[in-house]
Parts: C-alpha cells; sequence; structure tokens
C-alpha cells in the first residue's frame, strides 16, 4: 500500500538522474537511531525529507525537515532521530493532537519516509515524491517472549528476552490513562531485562470487583516475578511513570514484601496517603487537579522517602504541567539528604520537557485527550526539549538497571 | 535460585538487510574468561548449520567482536561478520549441502549463543550462558513479489519501495536451474527493479527446449514494465547466466543491455545450435571432466575450448567481470583474459572492468552468504554428482563482500546516474 500508488503514474522519463534515498536501518527498534541518505539530486537542490505515519487507530502523523544538497547533490542527515535535526535552515517537528500509542506490540511500526522536491510544510499528499522508502520500527527484538499473565488475579503481561536466563526482572507501571501498555516492557525485555507490564487500573478485577487494588496487587506481582524459573528473584525492579511512580515509590519506602533492587521513577510524586489504596491516590490527585502547585498547608501526607533503601532514579521535566514531579523531586532529595540515604538518589531535571517522558523517538504530545477528564489535559513541554528528554533519559535508564541489575555489587543486600 | 548473572550479549541491528553487518557484543563476563561465541541456523531443508570463533574476556568482561580477534574456531582474526560467512553443516550432516533461501519473504534466523570455554563440538548438549537471534532479511520492508508467467518466461519481479520509475535488472543464475529470486531480492532493497528468472529446471540443462529468444522476451519484460525506466536496464548473471549475458549483449539484435554484471561465466556458443544440444554435446566429453579422490566433478576443462565462441569484439555495453581465481567448475580467468584480449583488440577495452579475486570458487553470491565448495548438483534429472566449485572459504567470503560493494557501485554509476553514456533507442 502506498499513497503513490493511487496518482496514476504513467512513464516518467527522468532527464538522467533517479534520487536515490536510503534509510538505515530499515528495521529497527523504536529507540534506535537511523540514518538518511539522499543521492543524486541536483547540486544545491532544495529539498524536503518527509516521514508518515498511519497509527493502528488510523490517524496520520508526520515529520519533515528541509535541506540543501551538497556539490555532489547528496545530503546526510546524520543522526536523523525523526523528530528533530538541528541542520541550517530546518526543524523537524511532529504535528499531534492524539497519543501515539501501539497496543499490539508484536508488529512493527511503518513509516514512509520520502524526499521532495522543494521545500515543503504542507500538503504533501498531492505532490509527486522524488523517492520513498518503507522503513519498520519495532517494540520488541526478535527471539523475545509475549507471555499474558493471569495467575493470582494479576492481569498483566510478561516479557522475556531470548535466552536461558535466568534474567533481571522489572515490575513496570504506567500511569493514570490505565489500560495494559506494553510498549516499554517489550523494549526491555529487547535490551535483556524480564519486564512484567501490570494492569492496576483497568484490570480484571478492579472491573469485577469494583475496588481499586491495594498494594498487595503489587506485592503479587513482585512475588510472581521473585518464584519465576527464568528470573533472579535477587535482582528486581520497578519502574513507573507518573501515578505508577507514586505506587513505586511507596512500595520502594514501605513494602515489606518488596526487596527492589532499585527503582526508576519518571514523572511522579511522592505526595499520598501512606496506607491508602489506587483509589485514593487517585482522588487525591483529582481533588487538587487545579492545583499546579504543592500547598504545604493542606492536609496531605508526605512520603518518607528516607526509608528508601535501593537505588532511585528520579525522571523529571521542568514544564510539567500535569503533575508536581519538579517541586515533588526537591522535596524527595531535601528528605533523603536529611536521612543520609541521598547517595541512593540519581535525580535527571530537564528542561522545557513536559509529563509523558516515554520511550525516545515518540512523537511528542503536548495536548491530548486523557481517560475521563472532560477538558483536554494539557501535558507540557516544547518538542525539541522534550524529545531530547527522552532520548537522554531512557539511555540513562537502561544504564541505571543495567548497573543495578546486572552489575556485580560488592556489598550485598540479600 | 541463583544470584548467577548472565552475561549481557547483543547483536546490533537485531533486524539487517543480508548484506549488512552487525556488531556483535558481550558485557558482564568475569575478566579473562575463555568462551565460545556460537551461531546456529535451522534451513528451510531443515539442516542445522554453525559457526563458532573461541575468544577470551578484557579487564572489564567484554568482548567486542568487530574489535577483538578470534583464536580458534570456524573463522580466526578480527572478523566482524565470521558468525555467519564460515557457517557450515553441523557434524554428521548429509554430504553436499547447499544453503538457499527459498521463501524470501521471512527472514534468516540466527540464534548467536555465548558458551563457557573454547568448545568446538557438542554444543546442543550445554546450556548456554546467554542467547539472542537475530533476522537477517534479503526483502527490505515496501518491496514487493510478484510472480510472473507472461506466454512461456516464469520468474519473480522485485519491486523497490516509492514511487519509481526505477533502473532495471535481468538476474540470472546458472545451469543448476530453478527458480532463486533471493539475489533479486536484495537488488531491489537496493533500488533496482530486479526480475529473477527461471529457465530451467534442476537437471534439464541438456535436454530442456531452450532458445535465445526466451531470454530476449524476459529482458523486455523488464524493460516494458510501467515501473521500469526503459534505458536503464542491465543484466547480473552469474555462470550460465552470465553466458545468456554475454551473448545478449554481443549477438541480441533485440535487446540493448545498459551494462552488464557477469560472475564467472564462460563463452563456449555454436551458432544455430539450441542451448540443449550445445549442453549435450559438452556433457558428452566426458574425458574433460576430471575426478578428484573425492569423487567431486570437476569441469573447468569442459570449457577451455576455443572453438564455437560468442564474438565478444561485438559488445557494445560496459561489461563487469568477476573471476574467482580457484573456480573449479568454469576456468573464469582464462575466459576473462580471452574476453579482454579480444575487446582490446577491437577497441572496446574502455568497456571492460575486471576483478579477478584469488582463492575464491564459482559460487559468489550475496555477502556473508557461507562459501560452498562442493555440493550435490543434478546432472540430469536422476543423476546426482558431487560438483566441486573450488575456493577456500576466508579468501572466498572477502571475494563475496567486496565484488558486492563493487557491483552496486558499478550498477548505481551505470544506471542511476552517468548522463556521458546515454543510449539511444
Amino acid at each position: 500500500p502506498g499513497r503513490w500508488f493511487s496518482r496514476g503514474i504513467g512513464r516518467f522519463f527522468k532527464s538522467c538522474r533517479s534520487v536515490l534515498l536510503s534509510v538505515h536501518p530499515s528495521r529497527a527498534l523504536v529507540d534506535e537511531k537511523f540514518k538518511v541518505l539522499v543521492q543524486n539530486a541536483s547540486p544545491g537542490a532544495e529539498l524536503t525529507v518527509h516521514s508518515h505515519l498511519l497509527s493502528e487507530d488510523k490517524h496520520n502523523w508526520e515529520a519533515f525537515g528541509h535541506y540543501i544538497c551538497d556539490s555532489t547533490g547528496s545530503v546526510n542527515c546524520k543522526s536523523l532521530t525523526m523528530y528533530f535535526s538541528p541542520v541550517q535552515f530546518s526543524l523537524f517537528y511532529w504535528r499531534a493532537r492524539h497519543m501515539l500509542r501501539k497496543s499490539n506490540v508484536e508488529t512493527p511500526l511503518e513509516v514512509t519516509v520520502s524526499v521532495y522536491q522543494g521545500h515543503l510544510t504542507e500538503g504533501f499528499p498531492e505532490h509527486r515524491a522524488l523517492a520513498a522508502v518503507l522503513v519498520e520500527r519495532w517494540y520488541m527484538a526478535p527471539g523475545v517472549q509475549r507471555i499474558p499473565v493471569t495467575e493470582h488475579n494479576l492481569t498483566a503481561t510478561l516479557f522475556l528476552p531470548p535466552g536461558p536466563g535466568p534474567f533481571p526482572a522489572v515490575l513496570d507501571l504506567w500511569g493514570g490513562g490505565g489500560n495494559l501498555v506494553e510498549y516499554r516492557s517489550s523494549l526491555l525485555a529487547s535490551h535483556g531485562f524480564a519486564a512484567l507490564a501490570l494492569d492496576y487500573l483497568t484490570n480484571d478485577l478492579t472491573i469485577t470487583t469494583g475496588k481499586m487494588m491495594k498494594n498487595d496487587y503489587f506485592e503479587t506481582a513482585y512475588k510472581f516475578l521473585e518464584q519465576h524459573p527464568q528470573i533472579v528473584g535477587s535482582r528486581i525492579a520497578m519502574w513507573g511513570l507518573s501515578l505508577g511512580t507514586a505506587m513505586t515509590l511507596k512500595m520502594a519506602a514501605y513494602s515489606k514484601v518488596m526487596k527492589l533492587r532499585c527503582a526508576v521513577c519518571y514523572s511522579g510524586s511522592h505526595i499520598q496517603p501512606v496506607n491508602g489504596s489506587t483509589e485514593e491516590i487517585l482522588n487525591n490527585f483529582l481533588k487538587n487537579q487545579d492545583k499546579t502547585r504543592i500547598n504545604e498547608k493542606q492536609e496531605v501526607i508526605w512520603h518518607d522517602m528516607g526509608r528508601v533503601q535501593c537505588p532511585l532514579l528520579l525522571v523529571v521535566g521542568q514544564d510539567d504541567q500535569n503533575w508536581p514531579a519538579f517541586v515533588s523531586a526537591m522535596d524527595i532529595k531535601k528528605m533523603m539528604e536529611k536521612a543520609g540515604n541521598i547517595h541512593l538518589l540519581t535525580l535527571l531535571v530537564y528542561p522545557d520537557t513536559g509529563h509523558l517522558i516515554e520511550p525516545p523517538y515518540s512523537p511528542h504530545t503536548r495536548a491530548s485527550t486523557f481517560r475521563s477528564f472532560e477538558n483536554t489535559s494539557l501535558w507540557g513541554g516544547q518538542t525539541v526539549g522534550h524529545a531530547r528528554a527522552q532520548e537522554d533519559s531512557w539511555r540513562k535508564s537502561l544504564m541505571f538497571l543495567r548497573e543495578h541489575l546486572y552489575g556485580r555489587r560488592k556489598k550485598s543486600n540479600l | 535460585m541463583a544470584s548467577l548473572i548472565t552475561p549481557l550479549l547483543s547483536v546490533a541491528p537485531t533486524r539487517a538487510l543480508v548484506d549488512e553487518k552487525f556488531k556483535v557484543r558481550v558485557k558482564n563476563l568475569p575478566a579473562g574468561l575463555p568462551f565460545t561465541l556460537h551461531s546456529l541456523h535451522l534451513s528451510e531443508d531443515n539442516d542445522y548449520w554453525e559457526a563458532f570463533g573461541h575468544y577470551i574476556s578484557n579487564y572489564n568482561g567484554t568482548v567486542c567482536v568487530s574489535e577483538h580477534l578470534s583464536l580458534g574456531g570456524t573463522y580466526t582474526g578480527k572478523e566482524p561478520m565470521g558468525l555467519l560467512w564460515s557457517l557450515r553443516p553441523v557434524p554428521g550432516s548429509r554430504k553436499g549441502l547447499r544453503l538457499r533461501k527459498k521463501n524470501v519473504s521471512s527472514p534468516l534466523l540466527y540464534t548467536i549463543s555465548v558458551y563457557s570455554g573454547h568448545l568446538t563440538e557438542g554444543f546442543r548438549d550445554q546450556a548456554p550462558l546467554a542467547s539472542v537471534v537475530t533476522e537477517r532479511w534479503y526483502m527490505a520492508p515496501g518491496v514487493q513479489r510478484i510472480s510472473i508467467k507472461e506466454n512461456i518466461v516464469r520468474g519473480t519481479m522485485f519491486l523497490p519501495p516509492g514511487p519509481g520509475p526505477f533502473p532495471g535488472l535481468l538476474d540470472m543464475w546458472g545451469g543448476g536451474g530453478g527458480l532463486v529470486e533471493y539475489r533479486a531480492a536484495i537488488l531491489a532493497s537496493h533500488g533496482y527493479a530486479a526480475f529473477a528468472l527461471e529457465y530451467i529446471n534442476p537437471g534439464e540443462m541438456a535436454t530442456a527446449e531452450l532458445e535465445i529468444e526466451y531470454f530476449e522476451t524476459a529482458f523486455n519484460i523488464v524493460k516494458d514494465h510501467p515501473r521500469v525506466i526503459p534505458n536503464k536496464v542491465g543484466i547480473f548473471g552469474l555462470s550460465f547466466g552470465a553466458t545468456v549475458a554475454f551473448y545478449l549483449a554481443s549477438e541480441s539484435n533485440v535487446v540493448k543491455p545498459r551494462c552488464c554484471v557477469c560472475i564467472n561465466g564462460h563463452t563456449i556458443f555454436s551458432r544455430g545450435k539450441s542451448f540443449a544440444e550445445q549442453s549435450g554435446e559438452m556433457l558428452r566429453n566426458a574425458h574433460l571432466i576430471r575426478i578428484d579422490e573425492d569423487d567431486n566433478h570437476m569441469w573447468r576443462n569442459l570449457f577451455l575450448s576455443r572453438d564455437n565462441t560468442l564474438d565478444m569484439e561485438k559488445i557494445n555495453c560496459p561489461v563487469l567481470l568477476v573471476c574467482g581465481e580457484d573456480d573449479q567448475n568454469v576456468p573464469s580467468v582464462e575466459i576473462a583474459d580471452d574476453i579482454e584480449r579480444t575487446m582490446h583488440a577491437a577497441g572496446k577495452g574502455h568497456l571492460l572492468t575486471r576483478i579477478n579475486y584469488p582463492g575464491a570458487g564459482h559460487l559468489i553470491e550475496v555477502p556473508y552468504a557461507p562459501h560452498f565448495r562442493v555440493t550435490a548438483f543434478m546432472q540430469s534429472r536422476t543423476q546426482k554428482i558431487m560438483m566441486l566449485w573450488g575456493g577456500q572459504t576466508k579468501p572466498h567470503s572477502d571475494a563475496q563482500e567486496d565484488s558486492w560493494k563493487k557491483i552496486l557501485d558499478y550498477l548505481e554509476h551505470h544506471l542511476f546516474s552517468s548522463p556521458s553514456l546515454e543510449s539511444k533507442l
């Protein structure tokens, strides 16, 4: 399928050159960069390199950049990362009004990369591309296994890396959007970590009982990992985003069952009821959603992060309009300094970055609809800064996990 | 339940085209550990193929195959792609196997593993420390595969993604016969509309009713395709496919290839006789066929005759000759010398480019493909022989890698640009 087929191409006797477009690699994981090379155009020619994606839910996404060929008629878009390339005269950006989410992680995203004559900014379907290639972006590396999990009333999906194992594992929690979002887990498995994507808001048990999950639901998920024959029970981490971070921080500080090797927390907060359930946290959040700053005079309980005993990576965006993540992070830092466990904290604060810090090269969504809210939520962040934050934080998060889950510890906390 | 930690093994990219390089890295090993990197492939015919290299981890427990040396195994030295090109059938396999993928729409799967110690056998009896899977594809995303059956001409057309139009290639294999698609598929992944032509069934070289018109028609199918640039169609041939290319480039009044890539072809051709008659005649020269101590057939002397050869001085298009110096099936170098002399004498030397590869055999294929020195060959529909193709694995693999780069550059020069060689149709 391709838009070019529908325009009835007749014979086209181009004078002498056919523009050569190549993208490498043509099949990659979504967190891998690709290089775009244009050759055989006229020297000094103005070109637009354009990428297009039709998402699972039938929305069109595009990005483009303007280039000028060198004297050999070539353009080498070095490290073209689909969202931004700081080349003179050009800026890549995504135009997005919806969230790009892939629910089926076993098939790739198919992106069409085309090159057009001139510096175009719109109306791409009406122009004839000089050349086009198809690029596949995968969420799962070959050999990764996807295993739905329903034991012990869990609603989850386990991703196992290829190989005999045993592997360290990550308990993966998304945010208040609910549903079972698998693609971060499938990517983690592609990097050698067993990963359990856990649904805790719209899971079967919540739906059938009408009750939100309490802490024991998460501890059950942890125990499932701990006892799995292909997982090293002493090397389990937790990774949360947004509301998932709230749960992660709580478990890291208070759970007697979980012995986390380390925790990764994106865009979240430690401000919660101590013994409360997910429901209370959400209600607390909903009550305060019109407030963008934490008022210390309010009746809220601040988790004691001085109790955390494992290394903690906190990732926050300074332009987060959704959670008071930055303020919360500063408070956590203060607490840990006071308690003497500050050496466990790694804090990454990104300027011009909003709330939804996802795996890199995802289109940045400045605003979108969010479940249960009537108005459009503003997520915040400027595209370039946000995109860089995704790329940088992902890389650092993977390094952090590798160090703590694969590394050889000098002193053991077992 | 162990506190054992698995080494971190990675292959990047995990999915690649068959001619792309990858980087194999191992981390998180104890320092100075001897280990074996192993690759395993299960073919469509259910045969296991393997390759392996012996390494020692460095002070921080890592090894990068593209930077460190293999100290033993099926390949040695600094060989980033050794785990692919040194692949061979596992011990106990049937004799004379050749690895050729029929279904090019799915990838070749290789399991790359780390084993403790320097092993040379018994890989299946031991659990590896770590394993990953890597995919190698002939078809880039967006390449279309189209079955062709026009009159009697049979084959498969591969079209690159994009609006086109594209330069075209008629792609032909040798007298072994059958429909072999994978080279045309990878050529389409590089931007050429490539037509893999089927012209005989295995074993029918001496009996098929085959005339030159068949190939001229096939060439025109490419030339006349709506997504092909008609004056930018070349020919790519190996072995007998190269011979057909020589014929079309020198004798045909119907087709005018833009350029030819010819690997290890001969130039024997008797006018007025069909291909079957000529092949039949040649095979009757049994005294010229040599059989070595392992019962392998060496055919190179069948093609040494200077009688009844094509008039190569009539060639009017650029030709790239790729020759394996250790080709035991066709005396490729002697024939190329002859062609060179003839063309120079006719003032056409500027059209010829030739590359000789020392230590390379007859089957010079896509890079990182295993080397086949001897494989089973159907001489007739009932008679199977072991054919000696020649070549030594390391120089043959170097030849595959180097020639492919040069071939792609050559095709790009002649079919994508070169305004100075505009020919008038």
